[in-house]
């Protein structure tokens, strides 16, 4: 509050209050995001109550809703979005955390192995994937081949055509595209941690999985802590990988709420049924990231943290 | 030192395990790279193998004659990212610093409201944002993938570098008002200067989304050919009866070198630049 009567002069100079020129300031953000982000929204949800199409639109009420409320097929579609972020979103957080652990470790080559492990990172996210889409096919695919070659199978396995390795095999291409992102913020929360912290610990003769069990987990828990929520509410909406490795097949067994939304509403040109879906991705989002601030900030509270 | 000290067989063991992480990551590309260097024949008929005699750099040749647009594809990538990441700096450094030093009503709530952007990918916005575009005129330009682009990026932008603004001393930016600097002036001549580490690293981040990302805003809001970008242009080595696999890799590889070789650059750099900002929330 200081500072207010410090700096009072200098608005009496420049003629513009400190609100204004902070909302100077902002106005080229909040423009870019009103034009491309709350007024599509705010279209979206006008669309959802309408049955556009490329033809015309006519407002239609709640039906588009009713309509997925009374398909069973939807709630598979919704169930299997949260347990592909669920896991998903696991996954990549134990290996982050394994990563940044073993990048973290005081070996020779470690500088090394820190720029080996960015390149699915700042690749375009579709180039790893058709990678990945090669890796699967099951002619000449290299995990086809390995498994093989181990004689796990006896035939060539096309990891892609039947259901449930195609959904496990989306999980592994979106976890392995994940991985280095959480690996580097994980590591940079790592090397914040204090050294003070582990040389008392160490003198008082605690042990490596003592100390990072009970000096490095608790330390760099804000950090996995948001980069758990990011990454959720990416993961929920992630589109490419899917896309170029299944377009939501074989029947649906990889279709998450955001391929359906695309098929119906781009594909399809259905856009008052697909922006009906949208609707309800923002609104389950919206939940999920309140329920899970929360249920954070009971948790800080309880262990008597910030 | 006496605390890192570590036995032969837990440095064995670190070596294996980082090597089988490694080897996750970069499976992919030692992949791609083994595809690319195989004539298209071979790698149809013949049963999997990881070495063979047959290697070649044929399919570098043979891309830019498969697809004539391939540079082309290459460069838009890079100039799309490049100018996302220019207009979301030009946007997110005045941003940034309102939110880092200065008072104003709905501050908390208008900051709220950014992040909560992070909830909507374009995949979500896609209809109207077509709409939107059109009515603007830029559906089939460059500006239909920039933009768009821009706008999801400005609130993880804003959000960093707030972090390295709220860092800099105070003094420095009351010293200059003293010396009867306007406000403007203090921050381009006396803040920008010294955030340039935080910038760069905010700029680093934010080009990753922009040149990461391309994919979906290129398939659905750009249909001439000399505008697309790479990961939307690779899919014309699939063919309607087979795909050249081999020159797909090799497009996929030499398209993202340039970009990869300045990443190895700026590694450095970059972990340094997380430790110092994204951490301390």
């Amino acid at each position: 509050m200081q500072d207010s009567g410090r700096t009072a002069p200098i608005m009496a100079r420049s003629g513009l209050s400190e609100a204004a020129f902070a909302w100077m300031l902002i106005s080229p953000a909040l423009l870019f995001i009103g034009v491309i982000v709350a007024w599509p929204l705010a279209e979206t949800i006008r669309l959802s109550f309408t049955d556009a199409t490329l033809g015309g639109e006519s407002y239609v009420g709640l039906a588009n809703y009713a309509a997925l409320m009374a398909s069973p097929k939807f709630y598979d579609t919704v169930a299997r979005t949260f347990y592909w972020m669920f896991l998903s979103v696991s996954l990549k957080l134990i290996m982050g955390l394994i990563g940044a652990t073993l990048l973290n470790a005081a070996i020779p080559g470690k500088a090394l192995f820190r720029i080996l492990v960015m390149p699915p990172w700042v690749i375009p996210v579709a180039i790893g994937v058709i990678g990945w889409k090669w890796m699967y096919n099951g002619y000449f695919g290299l995990i086809s081949g390995l498994l093989q070659e181990f004689g796990l199978v006896q035939d060539r396995v096309a990891l892609l055509a039947s259901k449930t390795s195609a959904f496990y095999s989306a999980v592994v291409t979106d976890v392995w595209v994940g991985t280095p992102m959480v690996t580097l913020f994980l590591l940079a929360a790592m090397q914040g941690v204090s050294r003070d912290l582990y040389e008392a610990a160490w003198v008082d003769g605690a042990g490596r999985w003592y100390r990072f069990r009970r000096i490095t987990i608790p330390q760099i828990m804000p950090v996995i802590v948001s980069m758990a929520l990011l990454s959720a509410i990416w993961t929920f909406n992630s589109f490419e990988i899917i896309w170029i490795l299944t377009e939501g097949g074989p029947r649906g067994a990889t279709t998450t709420l955001i391929i359906d939304t695309y098929k119906v509403a781009i594909s399809s040109q259905r856009f008052g049924e697909g922006a009906a879906r949208a609707v309800v991705i923002v609104t389950l989002l919206a939940l999920f990231s309140l329920a899970y601030l929360y249920f954070l900030n009971r948790v800080n509270r309880y262990y008597g943290a910030k | 030192m006496l605390i890192d000290r570590l036995n032969i067989w837990q440095k064995i063991g670190l070596y294996i395990a980082t090597f089988l992480f490694l080897l996750f990551i970069l499976m992919p590309f030692i992949e791609m790279l083994r595809v690319s260097l195989r004539p298209m024949s071979h790698l149809m008929t013949a049963e999997f193998s990881w070495w063979s005699k047959d290697f070649s750099l044929q399919a570098y040749r043979d891309m830019w004659v498969t697809v004539p647009l391939l540079g082309r594809y290459i460069f838009n990538s890079v100039f799309i990212a490049l100018a996302v990441t220019l207009a979301t700096m030009i946007v997110v450094v005045p941003g940034a610093y309102a939110y880092a030093r200065l008072e104003f009503p709905f501050k908390a709530l208008s900051l709220g409201g950014f992040l909560a952007v992070n909830m909507f990918t374009g995949a979500v916005l896609l209809i109207p944002l077509y709409r939107v575009l059109r009515t603007l005129g830029l559906l089939n330009t460059y500006w239909a993938m920039i933009i768009p682009g821009v706008a999801f990026l400005i609130p993880t932008g804003i959000w960093l570098l707030r972090s390295y603004l709220e860092k800099i001393p105070r003094e420095l930016e009351e010293a200059a008002y003293v010396d009867g600097a306007s406000r403007l002036y203090t921050l381009r001549r006396v803040v920008i200067p010294l955030a340039t580490p935080g910038l760069i690293v905010v700029a680093t981040s934010v080009f990753i989304g922009a040149y990461a990302q391309q994919f979906l805003f290129a398939i659905t809001f750009n249909n001439k050919r000399e505008f697309q970008p790479l990961p939307a242009g690779l899919f014309e080595f699939v063919g309607y009866q087979d795909t050249t696999w081999n020159e797909m890799m090799a497009a996929a590889l030499t398209g993202v070198l340039p970009v990869l070789l300045f990443f190895l650059f700026l590694q450095k750099y970059l972990v340094a630049g997380l430790t110092a900002g994204a951490v301390k929330e």
